[in-house]
C-alpha cells in the first residue's frame, strides 16, 4: 500500500466510525441526506447541519422503541 | 408436506464449505470449541480459568454463525441479495437510508445491548457459572439470534414495518392489540426493575449518589452547549461530558469522606425511589435537547466503551472462576432468586440469551437502514451473538468474585441480617466460607461502608469489574474509582432508559386516551402531556416503590415478573415467525422458530404458574403476611399494620399481573395456532410480503 492509500483507508474508517456513532444517537448521515435532496428534490431548500441536527434530535424521541433494557 | 411449486426457486447457495482447506478449518474450530467446552463443563475440583469459557463461547458463536445462520438465511428466509430493500425503495435520506453494513451493525448492537445482559447473568450466577453459560450459548444460537434475525427479515420484506403492525397483518387485528397491550405492561415493568437496580446500587452510598446526581448538571450543560454554542458537535460535547463525569467520580470520594457533605447524598431505598419517580416525571416533560438527548449520547458511548473495557480486562487479567460450576441452589433454594433451574434460569437470563424487546428494534430503525438483504444475517444474527458475548462477560465478572462476597451482595437482608458478622455466619452455613473481615475489606476497597444485600446485578458487576480492572491497572484507591465508574455507567444508562421509556409510554397512553377524549391525544397539549406522563410515572413508580419496600429486597420479587414478561414477548415474536414460515409454505422448516417458541411458552407458563400458586408464589407471600397481620404479628420489614397490608396488596397485584401475562400468552398461542392451521391447509402461500422488485431496477 502506498501512503495515500493508507491515509484514504484511515479516512474512510474514521468517517464510518463517526457515522456509526452519530447513528447510535439517532442522527443520520448529513451528507447522504444532502445527496438525496440534490438528486430527488432539487427544488427544496437545503437545511444547514444545525437545523438538520435539531430536527433529528426531536424526531428521535417521538416514536416507539429505540433501545433495549 | 410442502409444495415446491408454490414457492418457486430453490436455495442456490450451498451451506457446507466447498474446499478441503475450508472444511479442515471449520473442523478445527469445532474441535477447539468442543475441547474448551469440555474443560468448562467437566473439570471438577480445581478452578477453571475464564479464558476457557471465552474460547468455548467464541467457537460456538463462529460455528453457529457460519452454519446455522446461513441455513436460516438460505432455506428458511430465502434472503435474496438481488431483491430491493425498503431502504432502497423508500430512500428519504432520513429514516430510510441504505447504509454501510458495519455502520448498521454498530447501530443495531448499540440499540439492543443494554443493562439487561449485564444484570440477568449476574443473578443467575447463584446456580454456578455452568447453567448460565449453557443457557446463554444454546439460547442465543437456537432462540435469541433466530428471533432477532427472523423478525428483521420479516420486516425487511414488509416495508420495514413494526412488530405490532406485522402481528395485525399476519394474525389479525385482535392479536395485534393484545400483543401491544403486553408491550406497554412489559415496558412499565422494565422501567420499574431498572430503576430498582439504581436504587439498590445507591442506597446509603453518598459517593454513588453524588456522581449520579452530578450527571444532571453535566447533561444540562452539554444540552445547552449542543443547542446554542457548538450545534450538533456530538463527539466534542461527549468528550467534555466524559471528562466532567470522571472528575465527579474523583470528587465523590471527598463527598463520601466529608462529614458535612456526605449526609446530603445519603438516602435510604424509599427516599431514592421517590427521588427517581420525581426525576422521571420532570425529565420526561422537559424538552429532549436539554437533558435526555445529551445524556443519551453520553450513555451510549460510555456503554460501548465500558463493554470494550470489560472485554479487555477479561482477556488480560484472565481471572479464575471462583464460583463452583454448579451450586446446590439449582434445587430452587437460592437466596438471590427463588425457584428451580427449570424454569427460573431461563426467565432470569433473558437479555443475552433471548430477549423479546429486540423484536421491537429489529422491526424498528434497523430494517430501514439495510441496503441489501444479504447483510441481514450479519446484523440480525451476528448482532445478537455479540450481545450474548456481553452476557458471558458479565457472568465471568460475577463468577470470578469470591462466592462469599457474591452471596453477601445478592442475598436479601431477611436471610443474612444486617451486620457483617451475621452475613458471614449465614453465608458460611450455606457452604461458602467467608469471614466478616473479608466482607469488611471488600467494602473498604470499593470505598463503601457496606456491601450487604445490594442485589440487582449492578453492584456485583461493578465489584467484579473493579477487581478485574484493578488487576490490569493497579494503583492505590483505584478499585474504589473503578467501582464507582461501573455504578455510574449503569445508572446513567438506566436513567436514560427510564426517561426515554417514560416518554414512549406517555405517547402510548395519550394514544389510548385519545380514543376516549380526542384532545388528550395532542402531544403538544400541556394538559394531555402532563396527565399522560403522570399516569405513566405512576404505573412504573408503583412497582418501583413496591420493590424498594419489599421484604425480600425487591429484585427477588420483581425480576421474575420482568423475565416472564420479556420472554413472553420473545415467544410472541417467535410465534409470528413460525406462522409466517407456514404461510410461506416452507413448513418443513417450521421447527426453526417453532421449537424455541414452544420452549419459551413452556418456560413462561411454568414460571408463571409457580409464581401464582405454590410455596414461592406471590399468593403464598400475600397469605403469609395477611395471616400474620390478622394475628397481630409484624413481619420484617413492615413496622406497622398498614405496611403489612401494603405488602399483602403488592403481592396480590403481582399475582394478578402474572395471571394476566399467562392469559396473554395462552391467547396469543390460540391466535397463532388458528392462523397456522389455516395456512397449513391452504395449498398456496398466504404471507403478506411486498412484491419482489429487483435491486438493479431501482439503483439505476
Amino acid at each position: 500500500m502506498t501512503r495515500s492509500k493508507i491515509t484514504n483507508a484511515l479516512h474512510q474508517a474514521w468517517r464510518r466510525a463517526v457515522q456509526t456513532a452519530r447513528l447510535c444517537c439517532g442522527v443520520p448521515d448529513y451528507d447522504a441526506y444532502l445527496k438525496h435532496l440534490r438528486e430527488h428534490h432539487p427544488e427544496r431548500d437545503v437545511p444547514s447541519y444545525a437545523m438538520f441536527f435539531r430536527e433529528r434530535q426531536t424526531a428521535r424521541y417521538k416514536g416507539t422503541g429505540g433501545r433495549c433494557c | 408436506m410442502h409444495s415446491r411449486n408454490a414457492d418457486a426457486g430453490s436455495p442456490s447457495i450451498a451451506i457446507l464449505p466447498t474446499t478441503l482447506a475450508k472444511r479442515c478449518l471449520w473442523l478445527l474450530v469445532a474441535l477447539i470449541g468442543a475441547a474448551c467446552l469440555g474443560v468448562v463443563a467437566l473439570r471438577r475440583g480445581e478452578p477453571v480459568n475464564a479464558i476457557w469459557l471465552v474460547a468455548a463461547s467464541l467457537a460456538v458463536f463462529a460455528i453457529a454463525y457460519r452454519f446455522y445462520s446461513r441455513f436460516i438465511a438460505n432455506f428458511v428466509l430465502r434472503m435474496d441479495a438481488t431483491r430491493a430493500t425498503p431502504a432502497v425503495l423508500r430512500n428519504d435520506g432520513l429514516d430510510y437510508v441504505p447504509t454501510n453494513k458495519w455502520v448498521v451493525f454498530g447501530h443495531h448492537f448499540a440499540a439492543i445491548a443494554g443493562a439487561g445482559p449485564l444484570v440477568g447473568p449476574v443473578l443467575a450466577a447463584q446456580m454456578g457459572y455452568l447453567p448460565g453459560t449453557l443457557w446463554i450459548l444454546f439460547g442465543v444460537v437456537f432462540a435469541g439470534a433466530v428471533q432477532d434475525f427472523m423478525i428483521l427479515a420479516l420486516s425487511l420484506r414488509r416495508d420495514g414495518r413494526s412488530l405490532g403492525h406485522m402481528l395485525r397483518e399476519e394474525l389479525g387485528p385482535a392479536p395485534g392489540v393484545v400483543a401491544m397491550f403486553g408491550v406497554l405492561v412489559l415496558m412499565m415493568i422494565v422501567l420499574a426493575v431498572l430503576a430498582l437496580v439504581v436504587v439498590k446500587a445507591l442506597t446509603h452510598s453518598p459517593w454513588g449518589t453524588f456522581t449520579v446526581a452530578a450527571t444532571i448538571p453535566i447533561a444540562l450543560l452539554m444540552g445547552v452547549y449542543l443547542r446554542w454554542i457548538r450545534v450538533g458537535r456530538i463527539l466534542e460535547v461527549s468528550l467534555i461530558g466524559l471528562v466532567l463525569l470522571l472528575a465527579s467520580i474523583s470528587y465523590g470520594a471527598h463527598v463520601a469522606a466529608s462529614p458535612t457533605l456526605a449526609p446530603l447524598f445519603d438516602f435510604d431505598a424509599k427516599t431514592l425511589a421517590w427521588l427517581l419517580i420525581g426525576y422521571g416525571f420532570c425529565a420526561s416533560v422537559l424538552p429532549v435537547w436539554l437533558l435526555l438527548a445529551p445524556r443519551d449520547y453520553l450513555s451510549t458511548f460510555l456503554k460501548i466503551g465500558t463493554i470494550a473495557l470489560l472485554a479487555l480486562a477479561i482477556f488480560i487479567a484472565a481471572p479464575t472462576l471462583q464460583m463452583p460450576a454448579v451450586t446446590k441452589f439449582i434445587d430452587g433454594t437460592g437466596p438471590v432468586f427463588q425457584g428451580g433451574l427449570f424454569p427460573f434460569l431461563f426467565i432470569t437470563i433473558a437479555c443475552g440469551a433471548v430477549s423479546g424487546w429486540h423484536a421491537i428494534i429489529a422491526s424498528g430503525t434497523t430494517p430501514k437502514l439495510i441496503g441489501n438483504e444479504g447483510e441481514a444475517r450479519l446484523i440480525g444474527y451476528g448482532g445478537m451473538l455479540m450481545e450474548a458475548f456481553v452476557a458471558i462477560m458479565a457472568l465471568i465478572a460475577a463468577a470470578s468474585l469470591h462466592p462469599g462476597v457474591y452471596f453477601a451482595m445478592n442475598a436479601p437482608g431477611a436471610l443474612i441480617g444486617n451486620t457483617v458478622q451475621s452475613a458471614a455466619t449465614a453465608i458460611s452455613q450455606m457452604g461458602f466460607v467467608v469471614t466478616p473481615d473479608e466482607l469488611l475489606q471488600t467494602a473498604k476497597n470499593i470505598g463503601e461502608t457496606s456491601i450487604l444485600s445490594r442485589a440487582g446485578g449492578a453492584p456485583t458487576l461493578a465489584v467484579g469489574m473493579a477487581q478485574l480492572l484493578h488487576n490490569i491497572l493497579p494503583g492505590g484507591g483505584m478499585m474504589a474509582f473503578w467501582y464507582h465508574y461501573a455504578i455510574l455507567f449503569e445508572a446513567l444508562f438506566i436513567l436514560t432508559t427510564v426517561d426515554a421509556g417514560t416518554r414512549v409510554g406517555r405517547f402510548m397512553i395519550q394514544e389510548i386516551a385519545g380514543l376516549i377524549h380526542k384532545p388528550l391525544q395532542a402531544t403538544e397539549s400541556w394538559t394531555g402531556n402532563l396527565l399522560a406522563t403522570a399516569i405513566c410515572v405512576a404505573l412504573w413508580g408503583y412497582f418501583l416503590y413496591q420493590g424498594a419496600t419489599d421484604p425480600l429486597g425487591g429484585i427477588n420479587t420483581l425480576w421474575p415478573l420482568f423475565g416472564i414478561a420479556n420472554q413472553m414477548l420473545a415467544a410472541i415474536a417467535l410465534m409470528l415467525a413460525t406462522v409466517v414460515v407456514v404461510k410461506l409454505k416452507r413448513q418443513r422448516y417450521v421447527w426453526v422458530p417453532g421449537i424455541p417458541a414452544l420452549w419459551l411458552i413452556a418456560c413462561t407458563l411454568a414460571a408463571g404458574w409457580q409464581k401464582l400458586a405454590g410455596p414461592i408464589s406471590f399468593t403464598a407471600a400475600a397469605a403469609k403476611y395477611a395471616q400474620a397481620a390478622q394475628q397481630g404479628h409484624l413481619l420484617a420489614p413492615a413496622k406497622t399494620v398498614a405496611e403489612m397490608q401494603r405488602i399483602v396488596s403488592n403481592n396480590q397485584v403481582d399475582a394478578a399481573l402474572t395471571g394476566l401475562f399467562m392469559l396473554l400468552i395462552v391467547s396469543m398461542l390460540g391466535f397463532s395456532l388458528r392462523t397456522l392451521i389455516k395456512a397449513w391447509n391452504t395449498p398456496t402461500p398466504t404471507a403478506r410480503e411486498e412484491p419482489y422488485i429487483a435491486l438493479v431496477s431501482v439503483t439505476h
